[in-house]
């Protein structure tokens, strides 16, 4: 009996070290402590409705134009740097024939025309949403964010900050494939 | 070229340190004196060479070499010098810094004061103490190397996160280290009496000082970094049970115990493997501490900028000296051979007692810390929650309570076997007290929480019954005043820290309790010129201006309070901003009195459709909670004391008292 006690704090130690070397390995492959789930994963993407942002950008956009396939809403803004950093994998994305619906955050018309003249623009839609109030309904903290919406409409998955060739292959392209199936 | 030199120091350290854990313990295996005493020079020289290196880190912040890579990411040349002082260890990798130095130099007071010290035992304490030596030196050396240079050096640098930019937090971190890195000293002679098979009453009397010194540092360092929290984070509270304060906490609830159980090991010859245990379980609460806070598993506002490389580092070494030394533990302590028996009703009985509460309690914390955690890893990050003060509140506090009443009785009972009855009676003032206390509180504040009263009756009841304790050493009332004054002074100082002690204990739980009970708070939005009411007081928007500070300009509020019978408080919150950082800090409006702070914040502000600009508003009434501060004051007063006493001096305590024959007089009362 008392070995079983004297032994007791190594198993309990060993079990603790354990979980955290499993919590420190994962946090080594991108696992970030500081984001919490999204709520409104598993459930129908939020009511909404966009306008464009100008007459010669395709856009405006609705809660219904995200039903019938498999698409990608992504939050971006002019003046946010890593929104700049995904835009070529945004672009790959769209060439390979996935709908990808932006959502313009807190941003003027005029920039944003610019910016999307300049790095191209592979969006089926831009809505625009200056005050970020779309954004709000989306719960989104920062820029950029990205959502996966299934056929049916609901968000099947967020990943929040920059998208990387990483978190697309990792993350990202199994959760399509998957939603696609 | 001195950051070189640091460079290199640090790295001697790291082989030095190395030596340091093989020769002393070859020696005392050998029974080899030279060897032996070959690890007390080492343990010196370890101390001297990380002095060197923190003074070339210290001196390259303070000239502001930007070539150093950690100088620029962590000082700028515009920054106050106090500042660019505490920068050093401000960030992750001179704080590291800063903790080896600290472990270095209690080893090295080991080896100079540690005379008396059975050689053997003073051997393998200064190979243990640089076996944690050499893990973090690596660590440093390998991961977090704080001399890295830059070519070509910027011209300045990125500036220091301004909320670090305040006295509160430039010295709560080393009052913090001093006290978690103390607990080494426990942890290094509780393994060393492990490897040697000895452990006895006067292993109990060497191990009391260290402990008790890094208790006061680190009850210090809590209070400190509290207070900061409190009038620097604008949030109007004191403790937010976040995962690192919870990091710091946990080692002060075992270091307490460990406190109390050593009194055992030391005048009883009783309880050893647990306190064994204690020492061993204080000191992997502060190494996991490190761990929390520096390996990005957790996202706090105390974290520092954190990569998991290092936090796999971090890992083991506590898998190699907390699995270590908790193998060793279960291998080597069946030979430990229990000293004195004692009945459950004794002092005996009730430091198990206070043992087994405060390592409740700790269990209590640490799962409250790790739950969220263990969820996350198990589920992958899809399921996190946050535990939060409703959990720590519902557990921690029923712990408290007993262990609270308990203390009041514990000091009155004798050593062995107790007489309950007897320290009941001398208690009933102390009921008295309690019941009278939670009677007035009930009276003077009818509309709180019911069981605050009854909180109060408990500090009052701790009060009375320590006052109590005291009084019966020195005969107070029972015999001349004079003869009184006379016992006082030739009181042992560690009794009467004890008591000092256990009186600021009593009035943080009356701080405690009336911060979290009755505190009023409001939050609204007002224009220049507007009113709010909150309680008895009416608050008015007077003022908005903006200006410039040293390296910020600030927004600051002029509010006017005024109470029901007219009088007026003035109190200018700030909100300041950070160019170089592009950060904002609030800067609390406090008026404290000894009952109670007044407590403003100034928030952002916006411009309604009509055009008038708002201000977010912020008020707290936080009642007694200056007690808090205070409590712990006194606390650390009682340690300080307790640490003077001449007993727990580690020089040559025996010399001594043969000068001083019987210095109390009267036959010394028991501890």
């Amino acid at each position: 009996m008392r070995r079983i006690l004297l032994i007791l704090p190594v198993v309990i130690f060993a079990v603790l070290i354990g979980v955290l070397a499993v919590l420190t390995l994962q946090t080594k492959d991108g696992r970030d402590p500081s984001l919490i789930p999204s709520a409104l994963l598993g459930k129908p993407a939020p009511e909404f409705s966009l306008p464009a942002v100008a007459e010669d950008i395709p856009g405006g956009f609705a809660t219904a134009d995200l039903r019938g396939r498999v698409t990608m809403v992504n939050v971006f803004a002019s003046w946010c740097v890593p929104c700049l950093a995904e835009h070529p994998l945004i672009s790959r994305l769209a060439a390979d024939g996935l709908p990808i619906y932006a959502i313009d955050h807190r941003d003027t018309a005029v920039d944003v025309a610019k910016w999307l003249k300049k790095n191209g623009n592979p969006y089926t839609a831009v809505g625009f949403d200056p005050d970020g109030r779309v954004s709000v309904e989306w719960g989104v903290t920062g820029v950029p964010e990205t959502f996966i919406i299934n056929a049916d409409g609901v968000v099947i998955y967020k990943h929040s900050g920059l998208m990387t060739a990483k978190v697309l292959k990792d993350k990202i392209l199994p959760k399509i494939r998957e939603a696609r199936e | 070229m001195i950051a070189e030199i640091g460079q290199f120091v640090l790295v001697l350290a790291l082989i030095i340190a190395g030596v340091q854990v093989v020769v002393p313990m070859v020696g005392a295996a050998r029974g080899d004196g030279t060897l032996m005493a070959f690890g007390s020079r080492m343990a010196v020289a370890q101390a001297v060479l990380l002095i060197l290196a923190f003074a070339a880190l210290t001196h390259a912040f303070v000239v502001s070499d930007f070539s150093l890579a950690l100088v620029f990411q962590n000082s700028h040349s515009l920054k106050p010098m106090l500042y660019k002082v505490s920068g050093v260890w401000g960030n992750h990798e001179g704080s590291m810094l800063m903790w080896v130095l600290i472990l270095a130099v209690y080893g090295a007071a080991v080896a100079v004061f540690g005379r008396n010290l059975p050689p053997t035992l003073k051997a393998r304490v200064l190979s243990v103490q640089a076996m944690i030596g050499v893990a973090f030196l690596a660590f440093i050396v390998f991961t977090s190397n704080p001399f890295l240079r830059l070519n070509p050096a910027p011209p300045d640098g990125t500036g220091l996160n301004p909320l670090l930019q305040d006295p509160g937090l430039a010295f709560h971190p080393p009052l913090l280290y001093l006290g978690y890195v103390g607990f080494s000293m426990a942890f290094s002679f509780a393994v060393a009496a492990l490897i040697e098979g000895r452990i006895d009453a006067a292993w109990g009397r060497w191990v009391r000082p260290w402990t008790l010194a890094a208790w006061v540092f680190l009850t210090g360092g809590i209070a400190l970094g509290s207070w900061w929290a409190y009038y620097e984070l604008g949030w109007g509270g004191w403790w937010f049970w976040d995962p690192v304060e919870n990091a710091s906490f946990m080692p002060w609830l075992f270091g307490t115990a460990l406190l109390h159980s050593s009194i055992v090991v030391e005048k009883r010859d009783s309880l050893k493997s647990w306190t064994i245990l204690l020492a061993i379980l204080t000191f992997s609460m502060s190494l996991l501490g490190t761990f929390l806070v520096r390996s990005g598993v957790l996202t706090s506002v105390h974290t520092f900028a954190s990569d998991p490389a290092r936090g796999i580092f971090i890992l083991m070494i506590l898998l190699v000296t907390v699995g270590g030394a908790l193998s060793l533990f279960a291998w080597r302590a069946p030979t430990i051979r229990g000293g004195g028996l004692f009945a459950p009703v004794s002092r005996e009985g009730a430091l198990v007692l206070n043992n087994m509460l405060l390592t409740l309690a700790c269990a209590t914390v640490l799962l409250g810390t790790l739950y969220p955690l263990i969820l996350d890893a198990a589920s992958s990050g899809a399921s996190r929650v946050s535990v939060g003060p409703p959990y720590f509140n519902a557990t921690f506090a029923p712990i408290m309570v007993p262990l609270v009443a308990a203390m009041a009785i514990g000091p009155l009972l004798a050593w062995k076997r107790g007489n309950l009855r007897a320290a009941a009676r001398k208690l009933l003032l102390a009921a008295a007290a309690a019941i009278a206390a939670v009677a007035a509180t009930f009276i003077a504040v009818p509309d709180g929480p019911a069981l605050a009263p009854f909180a109060i009756g408990l500090a009052a009841w701790i009060a009375t019954g320590t006052l109590v304790e005291g009084s019966a050493r020195i005969r107070l009332f029972a015999a001349p005043a004079a003869e009184s004054w006379r016992r006082l002074t030739g009181l042992p100082r560690a009794a009467s820290g004890m008591t000092l002690a256990h009186l600021g204990m009593a009035v943080l739980i009356a701080g405690i309790t009336g911060a979290s009970a009755w505190r009023s708070e409001l939050i609204t939005t007002l224009a220049v010129g507007e009113t709010a009411q909150i309680k008895n007081y009416a608050l008015t928007l007077q003022a908005v201006e903006n200006g410039k500070g040293p390296n910020y300009n600030f927004e600051r509020g002029t509010f006017l309070l005024t109470d029901r019978n007219g009088a007026t408080i003035v109190m200018y919150p700030e909100r300041r901003f950070f160019p170089v950082a592009g950060q904002s800090t609030t800067e609390a409006a406090i008026k404290t009195t000894l009952m109670a702070d007044l407590y403003a914040v100034l928030g952002t502000s916006r411009t309604t459709p009509e055009g008038t600009e708002q201000w977010t508003v912020r008020f707290f009434i936080n009642p007694m909670v200056p007690w808090i501060w205070l409590g712990a004051l006194v606390m650390v007063g009682g340690g300080l004391l307790s640490l003077s006493d001449r007993r727990h001096r580690v020089g040559a305590p025996r010399r001594k008292q043969q000068h001083a024959p019987g210095v109390s007089g009267a036959p010394a009362p028991a501890e």
